[in-house]
């Protein structure tokens, strides 16, 4: 875990958030929250069907640009790679089809870094953002945060990235001794 | 005046309902020194009328945008298992009592639920033990949840993408 890529050298970080939806919105957020203005521009990806996170989102970025009027941020929509209680067989096809939503997208922004915490969703992303490294076109980051609502098992979402990710942080010490690598800070939302 | 708020979130937990509007749960409660119940009753089939229980000013409703205000300016929650319910009412630092829906097996959402109860941050029954439990809670014994710290995180963060690094 960790890695020797430094984008943050040339000054800023651009960031890809996967913000999933509901709960998930509402945990990533306060995460970018907490990053500083070096962190742009920050490019959210939201499920087609969710309604909320957009206004959550809108509501972050007006209060961080008061404090910085270069801010800059976009908004992307692609489909819900599994729904809740969505079967493992039909969830397959339906993450291969946000895959095909997402490798254009992270091709297109290109971002030093994608940050998510579990929705369906990041799965496609970091995958896209890892081809985009196996391209030879740049060396993506994955930072996953685990929900806070993850005690004793990882998300589905988090068993797969656990082994993707440079950065995997949980919030929980009993998962902190289940997976080794993890990175345990205590609570972080 | 002293309120009891009653949350379900986004599904249904009919069960909840009915035990905490029960004659014998309303009367622990009036016993306790409280007035009102505000019930947040999400999809069920059961919404209370506003003099359903004796003794207790109802106000049942199924949706809000916000619970925040109710959560406010109620001096115990008792809530569903879910995390949002839970983190809402700990970080607004309302005493918690917990009531696990124990026909919704294998639910992850539990886990929250059972380490914050571990931790002594809110209180934890079912259905079934609801009235014993408000009859015997002590809520002093509550600890207080202290919010999570993601400056720790962006700090990590810096460091680990070579931002400000002195």
């Amino acid at each position: 875990m960790g890695s020797e890529c430094k984008p943050g050298k040339k000054g800023s970080v651009s960031l890809l958030v996967v913000a999933g939806s509901g709960g998930h919105t509402t945990e990533v957020l306060r995460l970018v929250e907490s990053l500083s203005h070096a962190y742009s521009p920050r490019h959210y990806v939201i499920a087609d069907t969710d309604k909320m996170s957009e206004d959550k989102i809108r509501t972050l970025e007006t209060s961080k640009n008061e404090m910085d009027a270069q801010a800059k941020f976009t908004i992307h929509r692609i489909p819900r790679s599994r729904e809740v209680r969505q079967s493992w067989s039909s969830s397959l096809l339906t993450t291969l089809n946000a895959l095909l939503y997402s490798v254009p997208l992270v091709f297109k922004l290109r971002p030093d870094m994608v940050l998510c915490n579990g929705p369906g969703t990041c799965v496609p992303l970091c995958v896209a953002g890892l081809l985009l490294g196996a391209a030879g076109m740049k060396k993506v980051l994955i930072v996953y945060v685990e929900s806070i609502c993850r005690v004793q098992t990882l998300s589905l979402s988090g068993k797969i990235l656990y082994y993707l990710s440079d950065y995997f942080f949980v919030q929980w010490s009993t998962l902190k001794d289940k997976y080794p690598g993890s990175i345990y800070m205590g609570r972080i939302v | 005046m002293k309120t009891v708020f009653v949350t379900v979130g986004t599904t249904s937990f009919d069960e909840l309902i009915e035990s905490v509007t029960s004659q014998e749960t309303t009367q622990v409660l009036s016993a306790l020194g409280y007035k009102k119940l505000v019930l947040q009753v999400g999809r069920g089939a059961v919404l209370p009328g506003s003099d359903s229980c004796a003794g207790l000013q109802v106000n049942a409703f199924r949706f809000k945008d916000s619970i925040a205000e109710d959560i406010r300016d109620a001096d115990l929650v008792i809530s569903h298992a879910g995390a949002g319910s839970c983190l809402e009412a700990l970080g607004a630092r309302r005493p918690l009592l917990v009531v696990v829906n124990d026909r919704l097996m294998d639910n992850h959402q539990l886990e929250l639920a059972k380490q914050l109860h571990s931790e002594s941050h809110l209180l934890y029954c079912t259905c079934s033990t609801l009235t014993q439990t408000l009859r015997t809670m002590d809520l002093s014994v509550l600890a207080p949840f202290l919010p999570g710290q993601p400056q720790n995180f962006s700090r990590f963060l810096d460091q680990a993408v070579g931002l400000h690094t002195e």
